[in-house]
């Protein structure tokens, strides 16, 4: 089960510098960085317009968002940029032999417990990515590159919870 | 010169295929470095695998001290470029539900994307989750818009609230970066593990 030692991932500090290069080419095309959650909003917002134009309409969270955007909310930056995420996490898998069906998980737990923790999880981390104003890549790493006095409150609280959290879910990692 | 898109070098349209190509890059990257797996991405928390802080802090550094080059090169305007617009007590609020939600998860938005393109299950379960997240806030949004919109200090930057400059700013910002490299190395030998 060695995996992650064994299968040749780049070395943190290079992949670190490139992560850096594509943040710069991202606000040098677009005048903004890179994000994941605003793809998701969008998403939800296109979702709901379609199947319930009534309540889009009449609900608050839905009319600010068209308020302040014209045209279909899936025509956006961060949609066609996740879609290439998709794209290149796809690419790197097949260049490096890594594209597995799988539930990857600490052996110490089921993997039905693994996914009903990555459901919680998933579900706090969209609910706390709006209050962000942005998730990891959007507030944090996006905020940090411009020296954003938000994301780097954003990233402090992320990495802080995270840390002092760790003991009480320990079981499922160690 | 940049940002192209708002100088009007390029068109919106070329913009948004531009986004796609950016992404593909941003995927490959965040991939190679190991973010498809939770195992590695919560080992940071435990001292076992530190590569999320690494990657984190290298890209934070590079993009910040790129961005600042090339200002000072005169290609790109800074005042036109995005800067996060700051509500204090949402801030604080998201950051620590997200943090919550990454020890339970192993993921963040961007990284489990990643895992669900190689195959990880897990991966796409935590996207479902994401989703039901933002529609619980959209549903609930006349429940929290009052603290979403409390603390609002405009877009300011790091530099200009502490009254440093940016140069000096990104200074302590790498020395930052570098005592906590350092910290990793040593954790990752403190705290070593063979298997996961």
């Amino acid at each position: 089960m060695s995996e992650n030692r064994k299968s040749n991932y780049m070395n943190p500090y290079l992949a670190g510098v490139l992560l850096g290069l594509v943040v710069i080419a991202a606000n040098f095309i677009s005048g903004r960085s890179v994000g994941a959650s605003g793809a998701i909003k969008s998403t939800i917002i296109a979702g709901v317009e379609t199947i319930a134009p009534a309540h889009a309409e009449s609900a608050t969270f839905y009319k600010e968002y068209t308020d302040g955007h014209k045209g279909n909310p899936l025509n956006n930056w961060l949609v066609y940029q996740m879609l290439g995420v998709l794209v290149g996490g796809f690419l790197s898998g097949i260049l490096s032999k890594r594209l597995t069906w799988k539930v990857e998980h600490n052996p110490k737990i089921t993997s039905r417990t693994r996914l009903l923790f990555a459901l919680g999880g998933g579900i706090l981390f969209g609910i706390g990515s709006q209050f962000g104003r942005g998730c990891t890549s959007g507030s944090a790493l996006s905020g940090m590159a411009v020296l954003s006095l938000g994301g780097f409150i954003s990233m402090m609280a992320i990495f802080g919870t995270a840390f002092a959290l760790a003991y009480f879910f320990r079981k499922l990692w160690i | 010169m940049g940002p192209l898109v708002v100088n009007e070098i390029i068109s919106e349209n070329t913009n948004l295929l531009l986004a796609f190509f950016v992404g593909i890059a941003f995927g490959f990257v965040l991939e190679q470095g190991g973010f498809s797996s939770s195992r590695k991405l919560a080992g940071v928390f435990y001292g076992y695998d530190t590569v999320v802080l690494k990657v984190f802090f290298t890209g934070a550094v590079t993009a910040m001290l790129g961005l600042l080059f090339l200002s000072l090169f005169g290609w790109i305007d800074l005042n036109l470029v995005y800067v996060n617009e700051t509500f204090l007590q949402s801030a604080i609020i998201g950051g620590v539900v997200m943090g919550a939600g990454f020890i339970m998860g192993g993921y963040c938005p961007g990284t489990s994307f990643c895992g669900a393109a190689i195959g990880k299950i897990d991966a796409m379960i935590f996207i479902v989750g994401l989703f039901i997240g933002v529609f619980i806030f959209a549903e609930g949004y006349p429940l929290w818009e009052g603290i979403y919109k409390a603390g609002f200090m405009g877009s300011p930057r790091i530099s200009e609230f502490f009254g440093v400059s940016e140069g000096i700013l990104a200074l302590l910002v790498i020395v930052a970066a570098v005592l906590m490299f350092w910290g990793g190395e040593w954790a990752e030998k403190k705290f070593p593990r063979e298997e996961y």
